[in-house]
């Protein structure tokens, strides 16, 4: 029997245009449209994976946030998750909350986690600190950035990408978190027949008290929500004719290094 | 009363539209442009359960109301109305069978689209006789211990890859609706069919459009549907389902403009200003938004009666007439919305105003939409 | 006046010089830098002109290659008897690792990836993006000490000024621990180059490269200004680079001081990504893209005329 956890977090669209709330607090939630959290798409696949070449693995995502919405576990109980735990909390927990929560749950559920998998980062916050966190809290090596995972027995090899496309290569023996990066696979569809199947599929519910989580785990505190300075209009070179191309860019260079000493 | 899509239909509506973005789009372009036919991703697509949705659950398939369909339907076509097309012919193919077949006819012809991604087609518009269907002149001889079909029919979605055709034909031309039956035939086990060659079109290119010709084509007794001058009735029924799902595609692809409509005018600058700041283009834009969600709750509602086991002859028609209609209108104006660019290859949206036209023609034109309109309402007075 | 620990990444002769932008800021608390491995001489004599009370090199077994058990258990051990109120470090590719783990031994809050900071009252306030830089938020850290923040490589710049502190040097040996996840080899990527994140010019290539094959011509433009070569989402999603170099909000989230986007359009998720670049300059033959809102100089054109041209340009100029 393998214990497979997969942490998921629900984000706005790639494609939401952020606007903060009137009092900066955080941002304005009501018309976003929100998804899984793209990284840990590549962590529900990478747990399938495993769970299709071994009989008896069982899956179990977790999540952390608001109940009115449920895309995330629902997309991965779809995928073929077995089953899923949420932990009702508001948006703006912070990254030690949530591992805390995570960690909570897991303990809950009376499973000894063999893997964990989580993605490497979430696009809403982009802190990059739960998987460590929850490593840490489940007294468990970690490796995060993972693009190419191989399993034999309970002997990992995981290659981690680091600085300019180099590679770690790890090697794991035993319960490890796994925090997943783009090209570890592609991850399949939900298909109709996965979403008709997820409506029986169980869903636990836990508040954070239950899990052990307090205001007094609030470690990072955000105000202030701003939109970026815009910049001021650039300057703009017409340089389709021929006639116009190698007068434009050395003007161009020569701006680089004389006005925005950037060469 | 609720507006609202159930928790699973916002998850198909969800999936499919992430395939028809990610999937679909990406290759719709040179489809098009190859005329080829998308067999991959009608691969892709079976995979995922978004191919036959009509089949119910107890032959293998998923179990999915009308409404769900217009759905997985609006999904594909917003990818491509044209991969679409190839898609939704073999559902309305395979309904004569859903509607009008026995138990056992069921199981022995729908099931298999549920072990392998086959492909079927509908056979009823010939070329004398397109929306004048029941005038049709391919006949079918009672030979004893089996049937013999002969005839011609045009314009026949999907047929140089059928696996299965349904094919209607009388009795005696004399009895007009009456001497109507539907004919299952399995090329494999047939001879005497001949496939065309495929025709050229103006849009839907990536769809296998073919006449066929049958000669003397022997066909077991078992195969008809519902029994001898049935086929009428059956075909009607079909369309009751089938013309919501059409208008459903309508709805895809009149999104899809819309949706590279409302981008693009944020996007591109004239006079120093984007475009969506003039009214000129604002009022195409929300003209667009406005008639698409009058088109899908009319979609919806035609759906919904199915699903009700309600008569809903009138609203799929409304559905069907109003929702192509629509499509034509916002295609086009996409295309005046982009301008120059909208009027080039390069840009999606010529190929949507191309792909737009045959929604107003196949499945009963928009004229023929009316005509039933009207009977529905005259006939009742 | 707080008691800070600046973690540097020893690379050379040299530190990664996040750690020098770091100590630019940190002026007027009281600094120590550690690394693991031996801090070169010449790094230490410049780590003391910015503000470097004590440089610690640390030392052990099993500490050669970066692994996160081995480097968190180190560095706790390092630390436990010193009283760090701050610890910084790059959000570097093991900065961002290490960090966090190192946090959690200490059930200590973590600010990541900041572009900003003020220490008013010898209290930390950061500032950093969010959605992938589509906002900002200001970033405060409670509870137990020592508090975590990691600095985005090229946001604060090299310090203008001196600091100069005594810099003592120490070597202290410190443990390694239990390691389960270690390091069988490391795979040299293709890219012998400063990874984008960390990349002071990137030249970036979109769906209109066409393919694979024409990033060439972006490549010797880079090799000509030093850069690092990124890639559109487009780009990567059509096959023409690995998702290594994607830049934008599901990619690299970067800011050098000279980005130049050849043939991207600019979609929402790409600006995301780069937008808090210094300087951009974009090219493209269509004149209403959206990178043109965003770029500081725009060359309406077409790319695969006007790259070469420049890299001919910048040769006569820098070479």
């Amino acid at each position: 029997m393998l214990n497979i956890f997969v942490c998921v977090k629900q984000v706005p669209d790639t494609e939401t245009k952020v606007i903060p709330n009137s009092d900066g607090t955080f941002i304005e939630t009501s018309s976003i449209k929100w998804i899984m959290n793209p990284y840990d798409e590549f962590a529900v696949e990478q747990a399938l994976l495993i769970k299709a070449s071994n009989a008896g693995a069982t899956v179990t995502v977790v999540r952390v946030g608001g109940s009115k919405d449920t895309e995330a576990l629902r997309t991965a109980l779809a995928m073929g998750a077995d089953e899923a735990i949420l932990v009702e909390a508001g948006d703006n927990l912070d990254s030690y909350m949530i591992a805390k929560a995570i960690k909570g749950a897991i303990d809950k559920s009376g499973k000894k986690p063999d893997l964990v998998f989580a993605g490497k980062q979430a696009i809403d916050d982009d802190c990059l600190q739960v998987p460590q966190l929850l490593a840490q809290m489940l007294d468990m090596p970690s490796v995060s950035v993972v693009v190419g995972f191989e399993m034999n027995g309970t002997k990992l090899n995981l290659k981690r990408e680091i600085e300019g496309g180099s590679l770690e290569v790890y090697e794991v023996d035993g319960p490890v978190l796994v925090a997943c990066n783009k090209g570890l696979n592609t991850p399949r569809y939900a298909s109709l027949p996965g979403i008709m199947k997820a409506k029986k599929k169980p869903m636990a519910q836990h508040s954070l008290a239950d899990v052990g989580v307090t205001d007094a785990d609030r470690r990072v505190k955000y105000s202030g929500f701003t939109l970026p300075p815009e910049k001021p209009a650039g300057k703009k070179f017409e340089a389709m004719e021929e006639g116009q191309r190698a007068g434009v860019v050395k003007d161009v260079v020569g701006l680089l290094r004389n006005e925005a000493k950037v060469i | 009363m609720n507006f609202d899509y159930s928790t699973e239909q916002k998850e198909i509506k969800e999936t499919t539209m992430k395939f028809a973005k990610d999937v679909m789009i990406p290759k719709a372009s040179k489809y098009d442009h190859d005329a080829t036919f998308p067999q991959d991703i009608i691969e892709k697509a079976w995979e995922l359960g978004f191919v036959n949705t009509c089949i119910p659950a107890e032959f293998g398939g998923v179990g999915f109301c009308a409404v769900d369909s217009m759905i997985i339907t609006e999904s594909l076509a917003y990818g491509c109305m044209g991969m679409n097309t190839a898609i939704m012919a073999n559902d309305l193919a395979l309904l004569p069978i859903v509607i009008g077949g026995s138990d056992e006819q069921k199981k022995k012809f729908l099931t298999p689209f549920t072990e392998k991604p086959l492909i079927a087609s509908f056979c009823l518009t010939e070329p004398g006789n397109g929306s004048d269907a029941a005038g049709l002149k391919t006949t079918v001889k009672d030979a004893g211990d089996h049937w013999v079909v002969n005839g011609e029919k045009m314009w026949i979605t999907n047929a140089g890859f059928a696996d299965l055709f349904v094919v209607y034909a009388t009795l005696d031309p004399a009895l007009k609706h009456k001497g109507i039956c539907a004919i299952v035939i399995d090329p494999k086990e047939s001879s005497g069919i001949e496939v065309g060659k495929p025709e050229e079109k103006m849009g839907h290119k990536c769809s296998d459009t073919r006449g066929v010709r049958f000669n003397n084509v022997k066909v077991p007794k078992e195969n008809m549907l519902g029994g001898p001058g049935e086929g009428w009735k059956i075909a009607m029924k079909t369309l009751d389902h089938s013309r919501p799902m059409v208008a459903s595609s309508a709805v895809g692809g009149a999104q899809c403009a819309y949706d590279y409509s409302a981008k693009y005018a944020s996007e591109r600058i004239q006079f120093g200003k984007p475009i969506s700041s003039f009214q000129s283009i604002q009022f195409m834009v929300a003209e667009m938004a406005m008639k698409i969600e009058a088109a899908r709750l009319l979609v919806t509602k035609a759906a919904w009666l199915v699903d009700n086991h309600q008569p809903n002859t009138q609203l799929a028609s409304f559905a069907k007439a109003y929702a192509a209609d629509a499509c034509m209108q916002i295609t086009t104006d996409a295309v005046q919305i982009y301008g120059g660019y909208g009027y080039s290859k390069e840009y999606p949206v010529e190929k949507l105003m191309r792909d737009a036209k045959l929604i107003q023609i196949y499945e009963g034109t928009s004229q023929i939409q009316r005509l039933v309109i009207a009977k529905e309402i005259f006939s009742r007075r | 006046m707080s008691k800070v620990l600046v973690l540097a990444e020893i690379q050379g002769d040299d530190v990664k010089s996040v750690a020098y932008e770091i100590l630019g800021k940190l002026a007027g608390q009281s600094i120590d830098v550690a690394a693991i491995g031996s801090i070169p001489a010449a790094a230490a004599e410049k780590l003391a002109k910015h503000g470097a009370e004590n440089i610690h090199s640390l030392k052990g077994d099993k500490l050669d290659h970066y692994t996160p058990e081995g480097w968190s258990n180190a560095l706790k051990n390092f630390m436990s008897d010193k009283g760090y109120d701050y610890v910084f470090s790059g959000a570097t590719a093991t900065g961002k690792d290490l960090i966090p783990r190192l946090a959690g031994m200490f059930d200590a809050g973590m600010a990541s990836e900041v572009v900003n900071f003020t220490f008013d009252g010898g209290t930390f306030a950061g500032t950093r993006p969010l959605f992938a830089g589509k906002c900002l938020a200001k970033v405060e850290i409670q509870g137990p000490k020592p508090h975590f923040v990691t600095v985005r490589p090229n946001a604060l710049g090299m310090p203008t000024s001196e600091n100069a502190k005594a810099g003592a040097t120490n070597e202290a040996s410190v443990d390694a621990g239990t390691i389960r996840a270690f390091v069988k080899e490391i795979v040299k990527g293709a890219s012998e180059k400063l990874d984008l994140t960390e990349a002071n010019v990137i030249v970036s290539g979109g769906r209109a490269m066409k393919n694979a094959e024409n990033f060439k011509i972006l490549n010797e433009l880079a090799d000509v200004i030093g850069a690092t070569v990124g890639a559109s989402r487009a780009a990567v999603d059509s096959g023409f680079a690995p998702h290594a170099m994607q830049v934008g909000q599901t990619g690299k989230t970067v800011s050098p001081s000279l980005y130049i986007a050849c043939g991207i359009s600019g979609a929402i998720q790409h600006l995301a990504g780069m937008r808090t670049s210094k300087v951009i300059v974009a090219i493209n033959t269509d004149p209403d893209a959206p990178i043109f809102t965003k770029a500081d100089y725009g060359i309406v054109g077409d790319l695969f005329e006007i790259v070469p041209l420049m890299t001919k340009e910048f040769k006569a100029l820098l070479g």
